[in-house]
């Protein structure tokens, strides 16, 4: 055991702990998973952002990424599998002042909830969607998800994957996500760097985190532990911002591009709504309330 | 409280069973639906489209019913009263969320306004083959309410209804319609916003640090909270403690999952909905509920015309199941005749209920039409036999 080289003070706190839910700790992830790295780095996007935390909701489904919710220390909201998305909409529509989050893994934004994805990216709802991508069903015990890359070992294709995997980055512009990005466990800085940005951009954003997975998805493909995964990252992670995001498609062990792809401005759901609504009903529409019922 | 007038289109109105139920929900104070289209259901969220931006509240057309479900579910915590509207496969879809809403136990609407099944079955047709779903459909032990209009104006009246037991009991309520009467068009009448009650939601009076999610009042029904007030709560779908906290300990399941049920108990019996006839000198009791009730009364009347003493008992809350009523029914007559647009549902509920006192006679029918109602009136003629 090396010793510590740095006397903390007996009343110092960890920066990140106002954001957290210090009761519920210790958290469910296993040692080397990336999920609690893009947490740490989420706290600190709060701290800098600055925002209201009492106008800040997080919205998580199933899956170790699902946790999340429940760690934070916001106004959260665990879900049903796939469906973070779709309760997030519905969220955000009755109390709009809410800066609404969904944060969630890559089976569940992408394969159940694949289809919630792509309708809020065409409407640019106005949501912060922050998917760890750690190419598996890591809660419940390491299948191939629909990120998964060709010729990976996983429990449902224990003679590797050849199904093509969905290019996460590329479908979120696709479908019409205003602000696109990608980062590694191991691009802690930029990762914080754009949760913030996205904390200030209106419309579907969406952040893609690659994440490891050493009890399930490195162990089983001989990847190693969760450091040499950090190493892996830093080895074969080349920033291209702006990148075209068809060139940024994942395999098992070659480069990963990362960086923002996507920051377009398309007008938001409320823009649209009320345009149209003003332009056909003019005096005549009310525009939505938040909370409608809150004083009845 | 009463009704928020700009939601409120008092007056004299003909309208079907889906557009009435439309005006219930806006009457109610409902501000956002979300909803997916199928028959024989989608006139109910056309309408809400049509008159929710000139209320103020939003409608949106989900890509699917498990989204739909779950939207209207986000509305809410969001602080608006909302529902989500559909039909047999939609509602199938939607299972998942009712399931959702009676753990979290998000107060909301679902109306299902009943066609022929099993899968696609009958878009267009009538059935009641949906009820036991509705009780049942979702995984793990809950409750839920059941209300089943049988005309235009009910379906007005009874949406109110629903929404104030949705708040009341913090509960997932189905308005179980079906296709006859969504598309049947009656004399509805609304009245004054005066006059229409409605159950404010019951918003915590606690501070952030007193407030526990789902610490139960008295009355077992925890007090509600929105997002945005500053509570940092936490909703799950798992099971949890009182704080809103996973806890997967045998203890915390059975506690939750016995509130849960226990909640809806005064509910059951002493609050029961029903219409009832001609019960002090019935030897035979029609017991039924939405279309098909109307056909029984022609039945009812029949048999009376003929001279046969027979009651009427309408189910109008079919879920918690009214049985202590029928208990007591059965204890007076020779039988109960249970007519219904399936092939043996709600007539299981009436069996148990009778607990052997009197006979209990089904008239099934696989849906697409009505009961002809001499098959009705054949039934109560053999029970008195």
């Amino acid at each position: 055991m090396s010793e510590c080289l740095v006397d903390i003070p007996a009343d110092a706190i960890n920066p990140v702990e106002p954001y957290l839910r210090s009761e519920r700790i210790p958290h469910i992830w296993c040692p080397g998973c990336g999920i609690g790295t893009t947490v740490n780095c989420f706290a600190r996007a709060l701290d800098e952002s600055k925002l209201d935390l009492n106008k800040v909701a997080i919205v998580s489904g199933i899956g170790c990424t699902g946790r999340v919710a429940g760690y934070a220390a916001l106004d959260s909201f665990h879900t049903t599998h796939g469906r973070a998305i779709p309760f997030a909409t519905g969220l955000k529509l009755a109390n709009p002042e809410l800066q609404v989050v969904v944060y969630s893994g890559d089976g569940d934004l992408f394969a159940i909830g694949g289809n919630h994805f792509i309708h809020a990216a065409r409407r640019n709802m106005d949501l912060k969607v922050i998917c760890v991508n750690n190419l598996t069903y890591a809660m419940t015990g390491g299948q191939t998800g629909p990120a998964t890359p060709d010729h990976v070992i996983s429990t449902t294709s224990p003679y590797g994957v050849f199904e093509p995997a969905f290019n996460l980055v590329q479908l979120a512009e696709a479908a019409g996500a205003a602000y696109v990005a990608r980062w590694t466990t191991f691009h802690v800085k930029q990762l914080a760097r754009s949760m913030e940005e996205v904390m200030k951009k209106r419309g579907f954003c969406f952040i893609e985190i690659i994440s490891p997975c050493p009890t399930l998805y490195q162990r089983r493909n001989k990847m190693g532990d969760g450091l040499d995964t950090m190493k892996f990252y830093k080895q074969v992670s080349k920033i291209r911002n702006g990148a075209p995001t068809s060139e940024c498609g994942l395999t098992k062990s070659g480069e990963i591009v990362v960086g923002k792809f996507v920051d377009r401005d398309r007008p938001g759901y409320f823009e649209m709504l009320n345009a149209q609504m003003t332009e056909t009903l003019g005096d005549r529409y009310v525009i939505p309330e938040a909370s409608s019922c809150g004083d009845c | 409280m009463h009704a928020d007038p700009r939601g409120v289109l008092t007056g004299v109105h003909f309208l079907d069973g889906d557009h009435a139920c439309c005006e219930g929900t806006l009457a109610a104070g409902a501000r956002f639906a979300a909803g997916y289209p199928i028959t024989p259901s989608t006139e109910v969220v056309e309408r809400f489209a049509w008159r929710i931006p000139t209320v103020g509240g939003v409608f949106i057309q989900m890509e699917d019913e498990l989204a739909a479900s779950i939207t209207m579910q986000g509305a809410v915590w969001g602080g608006a009263k909302a529902f989500t509207v559909t039909s047999g496969p939609g509602f199938s879809l939607m299972m998942e969320h009712i399931g959702y809403a009676a753990v979290t136990e998000t107060p909301c609407v679902f109306v299902n306004v009943q066609r022929g099944g099993p899968s696609t079955g009958l878009p267009t047709l009538p059935a009641q083959a949906d009820m036991m779903q509705a009780k049942w459909g979702s995984h793990g032990d809950y409750g839920i309410i059941a209300l089943c209009p049988n005309s235009p104006q009910e379906c007005f009246d009874l949406t109110i209804t629903g929404f104030n037991l949705a708040e009341e009991f913090r509960v997932p309520v189905m308005l179980m319609l079906d296709e006859c009467v969504g598309h049947m068009t009656e004399k509805v009448v609304i009245p004054e916003p005066d006059q229409i009650e409605i159950t404010p939601r019951r918003y915590t009076k606690k501070t952030p640090e007193e407030f526990r999610l789902f610490e139960p009042r008295e009355d077992k029904v925890p007090d509600m909270v929105k997002a945005g007030d500053g509570y940092h709560f936490h909703v799950t779908g798992l099971t949890h403690d009182e704080r809103g906290y996973p806890s997967m300990t045998v203890d915390t399941q059975d506690k939750m999952v016995n509130r849960l049920q226990d909640k809806l108990k005064p509910f059951t019996n002493g609050r029961a909905i029903f219409e009832a006839a001609d019960l002090e000198d019935a030897e035979v009791v029609v017991v039924s509920y939405g279309i098909t009730s109307r056909v029984a009364q022609r039945a009812i009347e029949m048999a009376r015309a003929k001279g046969i003493k027979v009651g009427k008992f309408r189910l109008i809350t079919a879920w918690p199941f009214p049985e202590q009523h029928i208990r007591d029914i059965a204890a007076k007559v020779k039988a109960l005749v249970v007519p219904e647009l399936n092939l043996g549902q709600m007539v299981r509920e009436v069996e148990r209920s009778a607990g052997g006192a009197a006979k209990v006679i089904g008239v099934p029918h696989a849906g697409g039409t009505v009961h002809n109602p001499e098959v009705i009136l054949k039934a109560i003629e053999e029970a008195v036999r």
